[in-house]
């Protein structure tokens, strides 16, 4: 590993939660005399990835620096005192639960601005685009790296804008509503949260999430930190979404453009599943104990209801909407999140965390492919793209045919694939949930979300049969437009994620050893 | 009208009433001289304007202007001082000026408010053809009867200031001549307010016979050992001035006449309503329930709560019907929006009726109003800026607002996404959560709830304005029916063609685009550096 000394850590995180927020503001300025390009749009979409790419580098260079000898402590902290009427303090940091996301995160926005600046979404300038992409990106970058209740809570709030309007104004049939129900959905969830957070703060003494992890819920009443856990909860499980909270999702998602879908599914919904295993669980354990059992049935009621949605879906004459599935398929793996963090136990929390990160990689996939096969065949209508006898995209668009086929099944969780581990993990956890948990229960919730994970390979293989196999002369015959294989761009935007689905279903232990540690230290006096 | 620019005799005569004893008493012109250089300035316009020709009238309002500002700057020495004058004599040693943090705060907003409201009336006063003198006249003594307000320390001075405040107000708002509107507007202002006031002075009397004072320290040291064959009276007291008060916040029930009389009053007129007129009756509030009637605490907070949940609602709902396409449906959301905003004023005033510290509950009051004052005029400059004379200023005027004025709209933007507490509105946010953080403390769950829920409903008009800000100007009328994406479609292919359709909108005259530009940039700096504003939360005030 290369030495950095940790003010240069610091640094680095520093300037990859600013770096976004100054390239959005550049972007909305003109372009300087040797940065024209060919044209306004395409200098401020070159703008675009430039800072995305050099924010990607920073979170590369933070995950090299970052000491892997002690993931379990907080790094690259730096600590600033900002309203010191309220006790907010500009409090930065990360370990290995969030340094994986950070990278996810820059990741992601990258490829979707690379992705961009060869195909922009139809609608008004690329110069509001960029800049509304980089101020999420900041958005979300600064909830994976502060340690400050009332800045994560800036920071959940600050993506709000940026995707009302990446949904609003670049997205496709029905987006108005659409964007009206996200922004409506998670605000109300995140004002909820707010009265949690102000009351977890206030009783404890404290907005900083490390001395609260610190304390681990001593000092405060069992009543505050039920109150607490419920209003912080509520408004997490909107965003990262827990059925019945999960309904503005599957519209968002069918009306946001290509990158949008891929955020939102990529980065966004993390974010709540992130406060949970940041904030509630060792925040307030009491609070997080009371509810695990619920929370446990919620969520594997997500895995069923998503499962169900989506062969319902799925099916011929449906008239599913392929975006549609993809989202409501979000919904159940979100629920095997969300199953991890409710057993409590470093194993089902590991999962959880596992889970999420493969969601991010998977789910970001699959959203590309479908966005690039709506863009080829103008519709995403599962029922248009099969046709009669199927699709016949192996035939007919070989290599795009291929790639939605791995995601399928990697989403579905093959053994070897980076779905695989995560679902693995968290029923694990479930059949030993932490002690004072029922276990009867939990063991219920294992099989049912065993039976989440049949479904699953059910519906994702019916989608592939349809989409993908058939005789490609009848799909001709049939007036199905002709399909265009993948272009060079989408083999850049598209190899990293395939590439990293891969390494992480085939040596999770290089992500495991950087989050058990952490996990540990947020969840101390558990044994398994 | 003299009498009552004149406050240091009704001052004087105050205090005669309480004092008894030696009349004469030493006056700290240093601490006094904000609100007096003001009232100077009111006369010294009214004289100004008979002998000054048609076409130098102008003058005057960069006169008043001059004036709110140097009385601004006049707080600067007084900072950290705790000064008192007009101070009783006899052995109490009560003062009926003090100029504390709280006073000092509340006259910045004023003094600061009144300045950009007068930048923002210079364009109107010509543009409208408003009588010039008047105009400046009744708004220097409004802004001096509401700088006098938060200094005051006995009813009669506090009475009095919220008349002077609130009289010359009236005139203002019925100074369109020969609008019906206006007039319609100002009467109903009138009525309402003469009936706060009426029961108001029937409560600050029975308060002062059976307390036997004026002083708001000595009636709250007295009100706990009133006789208990006058006790009723006080009680009966207590209730009709704090009612009076409540009145004159435009709380509901009390709010009916807000949206007409700021859509009937010139543009800058209402901006100084819906900030300054609120200060003024905000502090006498603060004042009267925090200062002169702790004791009374367990019977007004629970009152204030609910009027502050009722508030809220009423407002946010209000602003919520308003539909794009009614005619000053931009003034009227905003009228709207402000009872809304004034609900959650009243939150931390209820909070103190249960807190251990009242001062620091009341803190946040402070800095949200603070938050609330630049940020609300400065949409109500954008307002007056963007909407022509004459123009009927509906909501779906504001359509494409970014493609004509850029920078207009960016600050527009901004300044609802402040009042909706979102980022990138950073201070509004925090200024909530300063609220949030008073109610929390008190114990008054259900009223952060009721404002949590609030705070949804009112993102969904603030976004909603913003966004159409940033909407392609539609090709045809039909398209700007709400939900319209077909049109949108269109309005986005068409947008250039369209775009050449709209008439062009005069530049922004300089006085305006200086007020836009310096909330702006005072309202970019309190996002930046929120200690700027909300060190007051959870300060000792007073």
């Amino acid at each position: 590993m290369i030495p950095l000394d940790d003010t240069a850590l610091r640094g680095l995180l520093i300037a990859v939660v600013v770096l976004p927020l100054l390239g959005a503001l550049a972007a909305l300025l003109p372009a300087p005399p040797g940065l024209r390009g060919r044209g306004p749009d395409q200098a401020v979409l070159r703008h675009g990835v430039t800072v995305t790419g050099a924010v990607l580098v920073l979170t590369v260079l933070l995950a090299v620096g970052f000491d892997h000898d002690r993931p379990g402590t907080m790094q690259a902290e730096s600590d600033v005192s900002w309203i010191p009427a309220l006790g907010v303090r500009l409090h930065l940091g990360t370990d290995g639960v969030s340094l994986p996301l950070l990278v996810l995160t820059a990741l992601l926005t990258f490829l979707c601005a690379l992705y961009s600046y060869a195909k922009m979404p139809q609608g008004p300038s690329p110069k509001a685009f960029v800049a509304l992409l980089l101020l999420l990106e900041c958005g979300t970058l600064a909830t994976f790296a502060v340690l400050d209740l009332m800045l994560f809570f800036l920071a959940f709030e600050t993506v709000l804008v940026p995707m009302y309007f990446l949904i609003a104004r670049w997205g496709g049939e029905g987006r108005g509503p659409a964007a009206w129900k996200f922004v409506l959905y998670t605000l109300l969830g995140s004002v909820v949260m707010l009265l949690g957070l102000l009351v977890l703060g206030l009783n404890a003494g404290t907005f900083d999430m490390v001395r609260l992890a610190e304390a681990h819920g001593s000092g405060l009443g069992h009543t505050t930190q039920v109150i607490a856990a419920l209003a912080i909860g509520l408004g997490l499980a909107v965003k990262a979404p827990m059925w019945p909270l999960h309904s503005w999702l599957p519209d968002a998602h069918t009306a946001a453009p290509t990158v949008g879908s891929v955020l939102l599914a990529g980065v966004l919904l993390k974010m709540g599943t992130y406060g949970f295993v940041r904030i509630v669980l060792p925040g307030v354990p009491d609070g997080a104990h009371t509810f695990a059992p619920y929370l446990a049935a919620f969520a594997v009621a997500g895995i069923i209801y998503g499962s169900l949605a989506c062969l319902a879906l799925a099916r011929k004459g449906a008239k599913g909407d392929l975006k549609r599935l993809i989202a409501y398929s979000s919904v159940g793996h979100m629920g095997f999140v969300l199953l991890g963090i409710a057993t409590l136990t470093h194993t089902g929390v590991n999962g959880a965390l596992y889970a999420n990160l493969a969601h991010g990689l998977v789910t970001g996939l699959l959203f590309f492919l479908v966005g690039a096969l709506k863009d080829r065949t103008g519709t995403s209508d599962l029922d248009t793209l099969a046709g009669i006898t199927g699709g016949a995209l192996y035939g007919r668009a070989p290599r795009l045919g291929g790639l939605l086929a791995f995601g399928a099944v990697a989403s579905l969780g093959l053994p070897g694939l980076a779905g695989f581990w995560g679902e693995l993990l968290a029923l694990l956890g479930a059949y030993h949930p932490a002690a004072g948990l029922s276990r009867p229960a939990f063991l219920v919730f294992l099989a049912l979300g065993a039976l989440g994970t049949l479904l699953t390979a059910a519906y994702l293989l019916l989608v592939v049969r349809r989409v993908c196999m058939g005789d490609p002369a009848e799909a001709r015959a049939e007036g199905l437009a002709t399909v265009p294989d993948v272009r060079g761009y989408e083999y850049a935007a598209w190899t990293p994620l395939v590439v990293l689905t891969v390494v992480a279903g085939l040596w999770p232990g290089a992500l495991l050893g950087l989050m058990d540690p952490a996990v540990q230290s947020l969840l101390p006096g558990v044994t398994r | 009208m003299t009498a009552l620019t004149a406050p240091q005799d009704a001052h004087a005569h105050g205090v005669d009433l309480a004092a008894g004893g030696h009349l004469v008493q030493s006056i700290d012109w240093a601490a006094v001289a904000p609100p007096v250089i003001v009232a100077l300035a009111a006369l010294v316009v009214l004289v100004a304007d008979l002998f000054l020709a048609e076409r130098h009238k102008g003058l005057l309002g960069w006169l008043s202007a001059l004036a709110l500002g140097s009385a601004g700057l006049t707080l600067l020495p007084l900072i950290g001082d705790d000064r008192t004058t007009f101070c009783l004599t006899s052995a109490s040693r009560d003062c009926s000026y003090v100029a504390d943090t709280f006073a000092l705060t509340v006259q910045l907003l004023v003094l600061g408010g009144a300045f950009v409201t007068a930048l923002l009336s210079i364009t109107a006063v010509r543009q409208e053809q408003l009588p010039a003198g008047e105009f400046w006249f009744l708004l220097l003594s409004s802004a001096s009867g509401a700088a006098l307000l938060p200094a005051s320390r006995d009813l009669a001075t506090l009475v009095v200031a919220l008349e002077v405040a609130s009289l010359p107000a009236f005139a203002l708002v019925g100074l369109r001549r020969g609008e019906r509107l206006s007039s319609e507007a100002a009467l109903k202002f009138f009525l309402s307010s003469v009936t706060a006031t009426a029961v108001m002075l029937l409560g600050v009397s029975f308060v002062y016979a059976a307390t036997g004072s004026m002083h708001l320290g000595t009636v709250a040291q007295a009100l706990p050992e009133v006789d208990s064959r006058l006790s009723t009276l006080a009680a009966t007291g207590v209730a009709l001035t704090l009612v009076g008060f409540a009145f004159k916040t435009a709380a509901a029930p009390f709010h009916f006449w807000v949206p007409d009389t700021y859509v009937g009053a010139p543009v800058p007129v209402a901006a100084y309503l819906s900030v300054i007129g609120k200060a003024a009756g905000f502090s006498g509030l603060i004042l009267v329930a925090v200062r002169a009637f702790p004791s009374y605490a367990d019977a007004w907070g629970p009152v204030l709560a609910v009027l502050a949940a009722l508030t809220m609602s009423v407002g946010n709902l209000g602003a919520l019907r308003q539909r794009a396409d009614r005619a000053h449906g931009a003034v009227r959301l905003l009228a709207w929006s402000s009872v809304g905003q004034a609900g959650y004023l009243l939150v931390p005033i209820a909070a103190a009726g249960y807190a251990d510290e009242p001062d620091r509950a009341v803190g946040a009051t402070l800095a949200y109003a603070l938050m609330y004052a630049v940020v609300n005029l400065g949409a109500f400059a954008v307002v007056a800026a963007v909407q022509p004379y004459g123009s009927n200023g509906r909501l779906a005027d504001y359509r494409g607002l970014a493609r004509t004025h850029p920078l207009a709209a960016a600050a527009l933007a901004f300044f609802l996404l402040c009042l909706a507490g979102l980022p990138p509105g950073v201070v509004g946010l925090f200024a909530k959560v300063t609220v949030f953080q008073a109610a929390v403390d008190a114990g008054l769950g259900w009223l952060a709830v009721v404002m949590a829920l609030n705070v949804v409903i009112a993102l969904v008009y603030y976004l909603t304005w913003t966004a159409l800000l940033f909407r392609p100007v539609a090709a045809e009328p039909a398209a700007e029916a709400p939900g319209g994406v077909a049109g949108e479609v269109v309005g986005g292919a068409a947008a250039g063609p369209a775009a050449a359709a709209v008439p062009a909108l005069p530049r922004l005259s300089v006085p305006l685009a200086v007020t836009v530009a310096l909330t702006g940039a005072l309202a970019l700096a309190a996002s930046g550096a929120p200690q700027l504003v909300l060190r007051f939360a959870g300060t000792a005030l007073f």
